[in-house]
C-alpha cells in the first residue's frame, strides 16, 4: 500500500517533570495515517493529548519524538497548507467577520487585488450562511456564528488539510446540529481532508470516515481505529435508522467508559502501537480473525467488535 | 433612577457649587476688618494686606472678575513677567506634549520589544525597577547641569515621568496578547512584521492607551512643579510669580485653569482609548 496523505510516525510528547520527579509522558508511540479526502475524528478522554497532537500536526507545537509527514514533506512549523479551526474560535475581535476572513486570504494570495480578496472571502462567508452578517464584529455575533466565521476563515485559504479542535464544543445542541450539517455538506462537496477532535460520539459518527480512539494518559496511545461503515451520504436526520449506527455508537461508548484506561495500566498486553487494530463494529466479514479485546475481562453484550485486519500505518 | 431624572445630577452639582461659593463668600467677608493678625504672618503677606484695608483672601467676586479679565484677553504679552494666561498655559501644554511625544516614541517600540522577548524583559527589568520610582523632579538638577537650558530641562523631566507608565503598560499589553491570536497569524503564515502591526498592536492598543492616559496625567502634574523650579514661562512659573506678587485671585484663577486643561487632556486620551478598544 502506498503511504497515506498524512502520516504520523512514533509521535511522543513529554514534559520535563518537576525537580526530583521523572518526566511526564503525555503520549508516545503514536502511529496513524489519514488518506487524501478522508475525514478522521479523534476521540479520547480529557487530558489524553488530543490538542497536543493537533497542534503538532498544525506545526504550532513540537513533538518530543517522532515526525509528521504530509504530502511527502515533513511538517515543520505552521503552514497555509493546513487550516486550523481553533476551539475558542480565535477571531480577531477588532476586525469584522469579513476582515477576519480577508486577513487569511490576503496572506494566502499576496498578489491578489482588494476586489479579488473581497470576492473570495465573501464567497466563503456566504457558504457558511453568514452573507448577511459580514460587517459585524465578533462581539456582535452569536457563538455559532463566530464558529462559522472561524470555519470560513480556515476553508477560504483552501488548505490541503483542515484541522479542527472541538469546533462545536461550546455550542448548544441545536446550533451544533445545524453547523454539523453545513460542515458535512461543504466537506462532501470539496472532498476536504479533515482531522477533527471531538467529545461527541454522534458527531464523530455523522462526520467521520474513521474514528481514532485514544486511550487515557499518561502514556496515551492510539487504542484502535474504528471505520464508520455507514453510507457516505448519511444525514443527521436518518442516520439513527440504520442499525449499524448503534453498533458503532455502542462500540465507541464502550471504549470510552470501559476500556480506555486499560492501556496505561498494562492490561492491553497484545496491543501493537505501530499497527493499531482497525475495527468495523458489527460487521463480521468472512475470514476475519477474532482476537480477544485488549481488556479481555468482559465482552459487552450489545456490541460485537471484530478485527478484520491490521491498519497498515 | 438616573434614567428617569437626568437633570438631577447636574442640579446637585450646581447646588454644591453654590454652597461652596457661599461658604467662601462668608469666610472672606468675616476676614474683612479683622485687624488682629499675627506679626510674622503680617510680615510675610505684606503690610497693605495685613493692615486690614483689604483681605489678601479674595472674595468669589474678586476671583470672578480676575477670571473674566484673563478670559477676555488671554494672549497679551507685556514682557517677561506679564504675559496672558493663555500664553503661559500654551507654554506648559507645548512642553507636556513634547516630552510626552518623545516618551511615546521611545516607550512604545521599546515596550513592544520587552513584551515580545522574555530575554530583553529580564535584562532590562532591573533598570526599570530602579528608575521608575525616582521622582521626576530629582532629575532636574542633573538635567540643568547637562542640558544647560531650563526649557529643554523641563521637557526632559516630562519625558522621564511619562516614559514609565507607557513602557510598562506597552510591555504588559504586548506580553499578554492572547496566544490564540498569534497562533492564527502563525498558521496563516503572516510575516512577523505584519503580525506585529495587524495582530499585536491592535490587541495591545487598549493597554497602551491606558499607559498613555496615566502618563499625560502625571506629566500635567509634574509640569507645574517643574516650571516653578526653572522659571521663565509656563503656568507653573505664573503661579509662583503671582505668589510673589501676592495676587491670590490670580493664583486661584490659575489653579482653575490647570484643572480644566488637565481634564481636557485626560478626556482627549480617554476618547482615543475608546476608539481602539474592542469587545471580546
Ligand atoms: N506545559 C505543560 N506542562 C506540563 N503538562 C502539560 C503542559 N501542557 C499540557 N500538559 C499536559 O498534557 C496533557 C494533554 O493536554 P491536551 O491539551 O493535549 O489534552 P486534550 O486531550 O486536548 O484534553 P481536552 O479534551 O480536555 O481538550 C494534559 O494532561 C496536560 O496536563
Ligand atoms: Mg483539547
Amino acid at each position: 500500500m502506498s503511504a497515506p496523505f498524512l502520516k504520523v510516525e512514533g509521535l511522543a510528547k513529554r514534559f520535563p517533570g518537576e525537580r526530583g520527579k521523572s518526566d511526564l509522558t503525555v503520549f508516545e508511540n503514536i502511529h496513524f495515517g489519514i488518506e487524501k479526502g478522508e475525514f478522521a475524528c479523534i476521540i479520547g478522554h480529557s487530558g489524553c493529548g488530543k490538542t497536543t497532537i493537533l497542534n503538532v500536526l498544525a506545526g504550532l507545537d513540537e513533538a518530543s519524538d517522532g515526525l509528521v509527514i504530509m504530502d511527502g514533506k515533513e511538517v515543520r512549523g505552521p503552514s497555509l497548507d493546513r487550516g486550523v479551526v481553533f476551539q475558542g474560535h480565535a477571531l480577531l475581535p477588532w476586525l469584522s467577520a469579513l476582515k477576519n476572513v480577508e486577513f487569511g486570504v490576503r496572506s494566502r494570495w499576496p498578489g491578489w487585488s482588494a476586489q479579488q480578496i473581497h470576492a473570495h472571502s465573501t464567497k466563503y462567508l456566504e457558504m457558511v450562511g453568514l452573507g448577511h452578517a459580514m460587517d459585524k464584529k465578533p462581539a456582535e455575533l452569536s457563538g455559532g456564528m463566530k464558529q462559522r466565521v472561524g470555519i470560513a476563515r480556515a476553508f477560504a485559504i483552501e488548505p490541503k488539510m483542515l484541522l479542527l479542535d472541538e469546533p462545536f464544543g461550546a455550542l448548544d445542541a441545536l446550533t451544533r446540529g445545524t453547523i454539523q450539517d453545513e460542515l458535512l455538506a461543504i466537506v462532501q462537496a470539496t472532498h476536504q481532508t479533515v482531522f477533527m477532535i471531538t467529545h461527541d460520539v454522534d458527531e464523530a459518527i455523522l462526520l467521520a470516515d474513521k474514528i481514532v480512539l485514544m486511550s487515557n494518559g499518561p502514556y496515551a496511545r492510539i487504542a484502535e481505529i474504528v471505520e464508520v461503515t455507514l453510507p457516505r451520504d448519511r444525514s443527521r436526520a436518518t442516520m439513527h435508522h440504520n442499525p449499524q449506527f448503534y453498533r458503532i455508537r455502542n462500540h465507541l461508548v464502550d471504549f470510552l467508559v470501559n476500556r480506555s484506561h486499560d492501556f496505561a495500566n498494562g492490561a492491553a498486553v497484545d496491543h501493537d502501537p505501530l499497527h493499531p487494530p482497525l475495527v468495523r463494529p458489527g460487521l463480521e466479514s468472512a475470514g476475519a480473525e477474532i482476537l480477544p479485546l485488549p481488556s479481555a475481562q468482559q465482552q459487552p453484550p450489545h456490541s460485537n467488535p471484530t478485527r478484520i485486519h491490521k491498519a497498515s500505518a | 433612577m438616573s434614567d428617569k431624572k437626568p437633570w438631577l445630577a447636574p442640579l446637585l452639582s450646581v447646588l454644591f457649587l453654590a454652597l461652596l461659593i457661599g461658604l467662601w463668600q462668608l469666610a472672606t467677608k468675616q476676614e474683612q476688618g479683622a485687624v488682629v493678625v499675627d506679626d510674622e504672618y503680617a510680615a510675610l503677606i505684606g503690610a497693605a494686606a495685613a493692615s486690614g484695608g483689604k483681605s489678601a483672601m479674595p472674595t468669589p467676586a474678586d476671583v470672578g472678575a480676575k477670571l473674566w479679565e484673563h478670559l477676555s484677553d488671554p494672549f497679551y504679552d507685556r514682557g517677561t513677567n506679564d504675559k496672558g494666561i493663555g500664553i503661559q498655559l500654551g507654554h506648559s501644554i507645548a512642553r507636556v506634549l513634547m516630552g510626552f511625544g518623545l516618551a511615546a516614541l521611545v516607550a512604545v517600540p521599546l515596550g513592544f520589544v520587552i513584551g515580545m522577548s522574555p530575554l530583553v524583559y529580564k535584562a532590562l527589568d532591573p533598570f526599570i525597577q530602579i528608575l521608575k520610582p525616582i521622582s521626576p523632579l530629582a532629575w532636574m538638577p542633573l538635567a540643568l547641569y547637562i542640558i544647560k537650558d531650563s526649557g529643554i530641562s523641563a521637557v526632559f523631566v516630562i519625558f522621564i515621568c511619562s516614559l514609565w507608565p507607557m513602557l510598562v503598560n506597552t510591555a504588559f499589553g504586548v506580553a499578554s496578547v492572547r496566544r490564540d491570536w498569534i497562533n492564527v497569524a502563525r498558521t496563516l503564515e503572516v510575516s512577523r512584521l505584519r503580525t506585529a502591526f495587524h495582530v499585536i498592536l491592535p490587541a495591545a492598543a487598549p493597554t497602551i492607551m491606558t499607559g498613555m492616559r496615566i502618563s499625560i496625567g502625571i506629566a500635567w502634574l509634574v509640569i507645574v512643579a517643574a516650571e516653578m523650579l526653572v522659571g521663565g514661562t509656563g503656568i507653573g512659573y505664573f503661579v509662583w510669580n503671582e505668589w510673589n506678587n501676592l495676587s491670590i485671585a490670580n493664583i486661584i484663577s490659575a489653579i482653575l485653569f490647570i484643572g480644566l486643561i488637565g481634564m481636557l487632556l485626560d478626556n482627549t486620551l480617554a476618547r482615543l482609548a475608546r476608539a481602539v478598544t474592542y469587545k471580546e
